[in-house]
Order: structure tokens, then sequence, then C-alpha cells
């Protein structure tokens, strides 16, 4: 099973700004290892996040996204108390959630 | 002719913003990036399974390394990374970090000390000692560098690593010294720290473990000498090895003062 994401989720205001860490390899399929062979394309595909359990972002992802990405975006009226939950599937169809509370 | 002298006012005008422009130095350029960077450091991931590495119960002998003594008594980690290297008695060693958590990953969980030295760095139980190596430094963040520095083994450590750093050799016979041993040198655009003194709050000793963005790795302090190493061209010293804990041991004791900034992220 894939590693935890990282989630801080902080509210400001009438909105709260979420930050995601997630480890994943984000393999581009461009290159290739010691034996010449091209390493197969291993990506983030489609990442979602909800606030509450109400889809508030979706997110069509390729392999030119870094390895271990960085996502950060903003939700507007999520408060302190408030569950943040975010979602990544990859090419593989590997699958990973991880929810964070607003502070 | 109108025109002409339209194109050269043009020309003036960029010419002139263009040096503006250039006021900001390289460096600077440099640690606007790494600030933007610094609110999502990866290097966290990394503590995460450290901290996890560091609780769970593994290897031959199914056990945690919650007992491990890195300086400051069995299983206190707080503030052991601002300590290090030091003498460790039952091994009878000068010892950093990361030779140390083998040797509790021997001791303790029954893993074969040898093998992991012999692993490449990233790879298997090598990754594992560096994501432990990560997090306890990021328990210590923010500490002041304090080696105890007493014994006569680490007296005699310190000098080794001493003639270690100012020692030139290899095919373009380079020493430590040769870059970081006056101010203002660089490589490309990386500034480079002198390290026979104390460079300043989280910086050269104090800055590694770090992540770096460049390659998606972590790197932890051995893996940094061992590389330093590569560029002078000289043959990789062995994991652990009493050469890179001697340098170790001459780089934190100059840095005595300076802030723990570490896990940080490189370009």
């Amino acid at each position: 099973m894939a590693d935890p994401m990282r989630i801080r989720a902080q509210a400001s205001g009438d909105k709260a700004t979420v930050r995601v860490l997630m480890s994943h390899e984000m393999e581009s399929g461009q290159r290739k290892d010691a034996a010449g062979n091209t390493v197969p394309a291993w990506f983030i595909q489609e990442v979602t996040a909800t606030h509450n359990g109400k889809q508030v972002l979706a997110a069509e992802w390729g392999p030119a996204v870094s390895k271990n990405p960085f996502l950060q975006f903003s939700v507007k009226g999520a408060k302190a108390g408030d569950k943040i939950a975010v979602t990544w599937k990859d090419n593989k169809g590997a699958t990973r959630t991880d929810e964070a509370t607003v502070s | 002719m109108k025109q002409a002298s339209k194109t050269t006012l043009a020309l003036a005008l960029a010419l002139g913003l263009g040096s503006a422009w250039a006021q900001k130095s390289a460096s600077e350029g440099i640690d606007e990036y790494r600030a933007m960077l610094q609110d999502g450091n990866p290097a966290e991931l990394f503590e995460a399974k450290g901290e996890d590495l560091w609780k769970q119960k593994r290897g031959p002998k199914n056990a945690s390394l919650e007992k491990c003594d890195l300086g400051k008594g069995p299983g206190v980690f707080k503030g052991a990374f601002v300590e290090l290297p030091r003498y460790f008695a039952d091994t009878n060693r000068v010892q950093d970090l990361e030779s140390r958590l083998v040797t509790c990953m021997e001791t303790l969980q029954g893993f074969n000390g040898a093998d992991i030295a012999k692993t490449p760095f990233g790879r298997g139980e090598m990754a594992n000692v560096t994501a432990l190596a990560t997090w306890i430094a990021a328990e210590s963040k923010g500490m002041k560098f304090n080696l105890p520095y007493s014994t006569a083994q680490e007296k005699t450590f310190y000098e080794v690593g001493k003639r270690l750093f100012f020692q030139r050799g290899g095919p373009h016979d380079f020493s430590c010294a040769s870059c970081h041993g006056e101010e203002g040198k660089r490589i490309r655009l990386q500034d480079l720290p002198i390290l026979t003194k104390n460079p300043g709050d989280g910086v050269g000793f104090a800055a590694w473990p770090a992540y770096r963005v460049s390659n998606g790795q972590m790197w932890s302090m051995q893996l940094r000498l061992n590389d330093c190493y590569r560029q002078q061209r000289f043959p990789y010293p062995g994991f652990g090895s009493d050469a890179t804990i001697a340098l170790s041991t001459y780089l934190g004791v100059n840095a005595k003062g300076a802030k723990s900034v570490a896990p940080a992220i490189k370009r």
C-alpha cells in the first residue's frame, strides 16, 4: 500500500488553505534504466478533494508532475473542525485517501 | 529615422530594465525559490516514514528501536541529532547518527549491519536508515549544535577529520578545503559554506539530511559526504567508515552554536 499523504488545512477568514504532500514516484515513462530499458510510466492520474464529504476539487494529472508532488488549494466556507479528504488514483489503479481536520 | 530612434529608445529601456533585474543576485533568486519550496518540503514524508520505522517491531528479533541509545540514554531522540557524532562506550567507537542507527538495528532488531552498510543509498534497509535519520534530525529542529567533544577518541577524530578536510588528492588534486575553505565560492548557482569555522545557522552541517528537489531523493549526511568525494574524483568512502565520521566530527564541532534546520530542502 502506498505511503500516507501529509495534509495540513488551516482556516483563515471565510476560507481554509489546504496543503497536501503526496508520496509517489511519478515516473514519466521517458526514462531508461541502467540496462537501457524504458522505465514504465507510473503517475497519479486523478486527484479529488472533499470538504465534509462534498467534492470541492477534481483534477487530472499527467506524467509532467514532479515526484512527491505538493498541492495547495483553498476551500471557501471551510472552518475549523471541518474534514478535508484527499484521494489520488494512479495509472496502475492504486489509490490512497487521507483525511485531515481543519485547524 | 524616427522609427530607428524609437527602436534605440526601446532597446535602451530594455537594457536598463535588464540591469535592474540583474541587481538581484543569482543566490537571492535561489533563496526565493527555496523559500517557496520550504512550505511543502517532501522531507516530511520521510520524517513520517522514519517515525513509523522507529516504533515498528521489525527485523529477525521482531523489536522496535524505541530502546535505541543515541547518546542521551535509551529511547531519547529529542536533541540527540545536535550532539552527534560522539563517542559510545558500548561500541568503543565515535559514531554519527547513521552508523549509530545501524548499530541499534543490529543489536536490537537483529539486522546484519555490514549488509546494510553495503546496500546502495536509497535502497532496502539503507533507505530506512535515511528515513530514520531524517526523523531523528527533525526532532532537533531549531536546536543548536553542541557536540560533547570531551573524550580522547572524539579529539582524535576531530584532528583526523581536519587532516582529511585539507588532504588534497585525486586526478583534480582537490581537497574539501578547495571548495569549502574560502568566502564567496560556489558551484554553479549553489553557494558553498566555509566549513573550517561555524558557517552560521542552518548552513553546511546544520542543513543535512536534506531533500533534493532536482532528483527527488532524500540525502543523509553520509550520502552528502560520499557525493563530495565523488565530485573530487576520490574513491567512495565506505558507509559509516571512520573517515566519514572523522569528517563529520570536524564539521560538527566547528558548527557549535549553529541552529539546525535539518531536514532542509535543496535545489
